[in-house]
């Protein structure tokens, strides 16, 4: 007689592990009172540029900030962002497309989270693999640059789907690439009904007070939420 | 492609499933994949088969159940099934819906079992 295959039942998360330990990270976060906030795009939108000028504007300010700067290989971007005087560690994944919550916890290590206020989290540049790692973060920003075309949205709805901002970046050369702004946003909404948009030059500043006077109100949200 | 990782994740979660229950050799696993979970079909079982070799799984199978995304409209007050992931809106009354209600799925659901046991005393029959 023939051993019969039997179905059982699991009904488990394939990435139980990384939802466990995020959770666990965005405890933590809350507990000691620091905002955390991520970026994704695709490579060369400008996520450095725009957290070199966030880093140093709100270090500025008096916030306590500091920078985890994922890349495949490099150190580079974590020179760049150390410029603006704040805490920052790189994350050099190697072959890996995107960080993971093991990561975070692990790049965290010797720092004092209830000395910070904001930190930040810059993904690997790439608009697929990011999407399925959460990474205990309270806000993810996707950004999206004018010079990547207007139907980015339809071509990665997923990433925007997980993304809660859009930030359309080097505003400066919509007018150069003929950028479609109002065919963009309705992309965006097609993908991601009601999601806030916003608009920057990281290079000229302009949009970015609006973009920084809504992290910060999304911060003071946070911390009367936690209270 | 990130399949690979998901899918040496998946084995090691069937193979360590399949040691609480003894003394069983895994034929194949039963997944649910949403079309937002960010996992593309075909690459993960091509790495599939990479992440079982070597492995107690190596042979089996992996069979993906392909989910559809589903939202809440607020206007007709009930789920509707997306037509489109690049168009989040009603199908039946078109209105725009942010609300989604399924579709991130990357759930091992069930695996298929038989015991090894079993195919000794079989052995043991055939040479009697």
């Amino acid at each position: 007689m023939n051993s019969q295959p039997r179905l059982v039942e699991v009904r488990q998360n394939v990435l139980k592990q990384n939802d466990l330990l995020a959770r666990s990270l965005r405890r933590r976060f809350e507990e000691t009172g620091v905002f955390v906030v991520s970026l994704v795009s695709s490579p060369g939108a400008g996520k450095t540029t725009l957290l070199e000028k966030t880093l140093t504007q709100l270090h500025h300010d008096g916030c306590r900030v500091a920078a985890l700067v994922g890349d495949l290989a490099t150190e580079n971007d974590a020179a760049r962002l150390a410029r603006s005087q704040a805490p920052v560690r790189q994350i050099t994944t190697g072959t890996v497309c995107h960080l993971d919550a093991e990561m975070v916890q692990r790049s965290l290590d010797g720092w004092n989270l209830d000395e910070l206020d904001c930190l930040f989290i810059e993904n690997v540049g790439n608009l697929v693999c990011p999407s399925s790692y959460d990474l205990g973060e309270q806000l993810r920003l996707v950004l999206m640059s004018v010079t990547e075309g207007e139907d980015k949205p339809l071509k990665y709805p997923t990433i925007f789907n997980t993304a809660d901002v859009a930030v359309l970046t080097k505003m400066d050369l919509a007018a150069a690439v003929e950028f479609d702004l109002a065919s963009a946003h309705h992309n965006i909404q097609s993908v991601r009904p009601e999601m806030q948009v916003l608009e920057v030059s990281a290079k000229t500043g302009d949009g970015l007070d609006e973009y920084l006077e809504f992290l910060q109100r999304r911060f003071i949200r946070k911390a009367a939420a936690n209270r | 492609m990130h399949e690979l990782s998901i899918a040496v994740s998946l084995v090691e979660m069937a193979a360590e499933e399949a040691r609480r229950r003894g003394e069983v050799r895994v034929t194949a696993l039963h997944l649910k994949l949403g079309p937002l979970s960010g996992v593309v079909k075909d690459a993960l079982l091509f790495s599939y088969d990479v992440a079982c070799s070597g492995t107690a799984l190596e042979g089996s199978q992996l069979v993906i159940e392909d989910v559809p995304v589903v939202v809440y409209c607020g206007q007709c007050l009930a789920e509707r099934e997306l037509e489109s992931v690049q168009r989040f809106c009603c199908p039946v009354c078109g209105t725009l819906t942010p609300d989604l209600v399924r579709g991130r799925e990357l759930e091992l659901v069930a695996m298929e079992i038989e015991e090894i046991g079993d195919e000794a005393e079989q052995l043991v029959g055939v040479t009697q």
